[in-house]
């Protein structure tokens, strides 16, 4: 097999490997949110619990939680996952451990915003949920977004975890081609692909963090 | 008639009683100013007045509005869409501006008329613009606040609070964040909104603008209000030895 026609059959997984990332993307920054919210939240039930589930979804390995969503339901219930429902167990397990990730990340950046903030919009009048929307959430979005630039470069590279499902993205392809083929070359072209990747991750994020640099 | 009216004001933190049965009512136009050492009380009265901090017991009353009411010794707070309209009566000037660094000068102005008072956008910037020029920024509207001064970003923070039409303001040591050159620009604002007899308490250490922009004065000292009064008597000849102590200093 020729190098051309291994980044060819790769490629073709690309396609799935930003499914993935972009899918995870989506539902783990507002469920990250969510899951911020109720940690600090006042309810002590509530923010125990969830601060409980954030303990085992970031001490445990991701490669794990991917098993667990794919073959739980099995050993559970006795259902066997389809081939189809295979990107949904992955987008699950991936939301659920990315949403613990950024969810810590929310609460410090919240937590980080001086009282007077607050104090200044509320002799103002403003609501709670406007002072947290107009005021704090965009200054807490510029503290955040370099801690957020690396989880998504981590991201990236977690997509490849997927191969413990033997889902076809990009990597599970070139480790299929690299035992066919007894080649070392599918894993350098992974890699190339995967920094190719995330310097399109820094550029992009580095483009929000000066769009965002118009005040301190 | 009185705008603001305090009766019997108490408040603890953690068992300790930082305020003791303070009672204070601010007629309009008038200027009051509290003087005192650090930890006396005077801040956090000011917050429970403003309601950021709520009290143990005591009533406050603004325009005879009641926002709290005491029951038996214990405060009872107004409901929430009471408060808030009660809320639109004062302004409060922060010690460090708290200004929303993300907003330009002219929307850290607008937005809370427009947005909270539903007023029309047009009237909204004029007034915004008088105040600014008023304040000396004519020039700085989109300007952040991190490109500003001190003094300058204090003047903005005064005119959000005044873009709002409140009946009276409330200053806390509006100049303790700023060198002694920016201080006399802020002090300089105030003067002019007491001769426009804007209704006024300041929590200050600037004892020599005490004495000459107020009505009346009051020393606090260990969450009571020690000695109060003219504001000439008070600062060049209190009586109290716990305020002569206090003003040593300055005399």
């Amino acid at each position: 097999m020729t190098l051309t026609a291994m980044i060819a059959k790769m490629s073709e997984g690309l396609g799935r490997t930003c499914a993935i990332f972009f899918l995870t993307l989506l539902f783990s920054l507002p469920l990250g949110l969510l899951v911020a919210l109720m940690r600090m939240s006042k309810n002590k039930v509530l923010s125990s619990v969830t601060s409980a589930c954030i303990s085992v979804l970031r001490g445990t390995p991701l490669m794990l939680q991917l098993i667990a969503v794919a073959y739980g339901p099995f050993y559970l219930f006795g259902y066997t996952l389809l081939v189809k429902e295979k990107l949904l167990a992955i987008i699950i397990a991936f939301s659920l451990n990315y949403a613990a990730y950024f969810a810590e990340i929310y609460r410090g950046g919240i937590e980080s915003m001086p009282v007077g903030q607050y104090e200044a919009a509320h002799v103002l009048g403003y609501s709670k949920h406007q002072t947290f929307m107009r005021i704090i959430m965009p200054q807490v979005v510029k503290r955040i977004l370099p801690s957020v630039t690396n989880e998504v470069i981590t991201l990236v590279k977690d997509t490849s975890l997927a191969f413990t499902l033997a889902y076809m993205e990009m990597f599970s392809i070139g480790k299929q081609i690299a035992n066919s083929q007894s080649s070392f070359l599918p894993f350098v072209i992974a890699g190339v692909f995967y920094y190719v990747m995330n310097m399109i991750v820094a550029f992009v994020m580095s483009r929000c963090e000066k769009a965002l640099s118009y005040y301190r | 008639m009185n705008i603001l009216k305090i009766a019997h004001c108490r408040k603890q933190f953690d068992g300790k009683e930082v305020l003791s049965d303070i009672s204070l009512t601010v007629d309009e136009g008038q200027v009051v100013s509290i003087i005192g050492p650090s930890g006396s009380g005077k801040s956090t009265l000011l917050r429970c007045a403003t309601l950021l901090e709520t009290m143990d017991g005591g009533a406050l009353r603004y325009l005879g509005k009641s926002a709290v009411r005491d029951e038996n010794g214990r405060a009872v707070y107004a409901s929430h869409a009471e408060l808030k309209e009660i809320r639109t009566c004062f302004g409060l000037v922060f010690q460090n501006f708290n200004l929303f660094p993300h907003y330009s000068v002219l929307k850290n102005i607008t937005e809370a008329p427009m947005l909270i008072q539903k007023r029309n956008k047009a009237e909204v910037y004029e007034t915004a613009r008088d105040l600014l020029k008023k304040m000396g920024l004519a020039d700085r509207e989109d300007a952040y606040p991190y490109q500003l001064s001190g003094g300058q970003q204090q003047r903005v923070s005064i005119a959000r609070a005044l873009a709002m039409k409140p009946k009276m303001l409330f200053f806390d040591e509006p100049t303790s964040a700023l060198d002694p050159e920016l201080t006399g620009e802020i002090l300089k604002v105030i003067r002019d909104l007491a001769a426009e007899h804007m209704t006024m308490v300041i929590v200050t250490h600037e004892m020599a603008f005490a004495r000459d922009v107020s009505d009346h004065v009051l020393f606090m000292d260990g969450g009571v209000i020690v000695e109060q009064g003219n504001p000439e008597d008070i600062i060049n000849n209190p009586s109290q030895e716990r305020t002569i102590q206090f003003l040593s200093r300055f005399n």
